[in-house]
């Protein structure tokens, strides 16, 4: 679509005040392009880390889980579960990388300390699996901040690239087109104008003469 | 204070809820689409990180794929018993590919 426009003064000093902030805009939206990026990548650096050790750690969790589950009747196990301790809870804060709010996630272990059942008919195992869960999860919660926070900037930063694109193969050129036209409407008529005059002046003169 | 939960087989998740989760088994992709939907969906008292079983997400992925633009909640694929299938590293080259055009990892 291109910009409409009346060949005017008026309304090429308005396209030209227009193509400066779509410059200027530019600018900033490709800078805020590039720092994103870079955050960007240091975040998943973190992410993927974070993620290997995780998946290393729960599969060992899970392995001692089984092994618990073996010692005991599953039955037994169930129960000794099912009563939950006070739930965990997580504490959530918000902050900001370049504009794009991300959360900060807090793990607020439960209250109850130890186990959340009774020694009594529960094995050894079982605490040991219970014991590795407990150490896998602030790794899990740091995992699901960064994760999130990589997902929410990959968001932003393809949105951030689209406005560059359109604002450099799009408005700006659309925007300098108009400019020059109607600078080289304007100087047409200029030419036309002054012909005229010129015309005007030689028919008067011969009509005195 | 928000809350934690973590959709998964029924042995994947009685560890975590010894730690206080709040599990909800499922046993198939259907059911963990259908538990998600239910739980993701902003109360008073929110869900902030659904940790979700990667063998149940699989078939499911369009699903979780939509709240990640959104700041809550995170869902966030675990290994389940069989350990990765790297559904989890293939969702954050993913992101990666949005957002720099190449995979760079």
């Amino acid at each position: 679509m291109a910009i409409s426009y009346k060949p005017t003064r008026m309304e090429m000093s308005r396209l030209k005040k227009r193509l400066v902030t779509a410059t200027r805009g530019h600018k900033l939206m490709k800078d805020k392009r590039d720092e994103t990026v870079r955050r960007f990548i240091t975040f998943v650096r973190r992410n993927k880390e974070l993620r290997e050790r995780v998946e290393a750690l729960m599969a060992e969790s899970m392995q001692s889980f089984v092994i618990a589950k073996a010692t005991m009747s599953s039955a037994a196990v169930e129960e000794a579960l099912c009563y939950p301790a006070s739930a965990a809870r997580i504490g959530v804060e918000s902050a900001k990388v370049l504009s794009t709010e991300v959360p900060r996630l807090s793990y607020i272990p439960t209250e109850t300390h130890g186990l959340p059942y009774g020694v009594l008919g529960t094995s050894s195992e079982l605490d040991n699996a219970v014991a590795r869960f407990s150490e896998l999860m602030p790794l899990l919660i740091e995992l699901a901040e960064v994760e999130k926070t990589c997902n929410l900037l990959a968001d932003e930063i393809e949105k951030t690239r689209r406005r560059v694109n359109a604002l450099e193969y799009v408005m700006i050129p659309q925007l300098k087109d108009a400019i020059h036209d109607i600078s080289m409407k304007l100087d047409e008529n200029e030419r036309g104008n002054l012909t005229r005059l010129m015309k005007t002046k030689d028919m008067l003169k011969q009509k005195e003469g | 204070m928000y809350k934690i939960a973590v959709i998964g087989g029924p042995d994947s998740v009685a560890g975590f809820r010894a730690l206080g989760l709040d599990a909800y088994p499922v046993q198939d992709a259907q059911e963990a689409r259908r538990t998600l939907r239910e739980i993701a969906r902003p109360t008073d008292d929110p869900y902030v990180i659904i940790y979700l079983e990667e063998t149940l997400a699989a078939p499911i992925l369009d699903e979780v794929r939509r709240y990640d633009a959104q700041p809550t909640p995170a869902i966030i694929l675990i290994p389940g018993r069989d350990g990765p299938i790297g559904i989890g590293q293939e969702a954050l080259r993913q992101a990666v590919e949005k957002a720099v055009g190449t995979n760079i990892l």
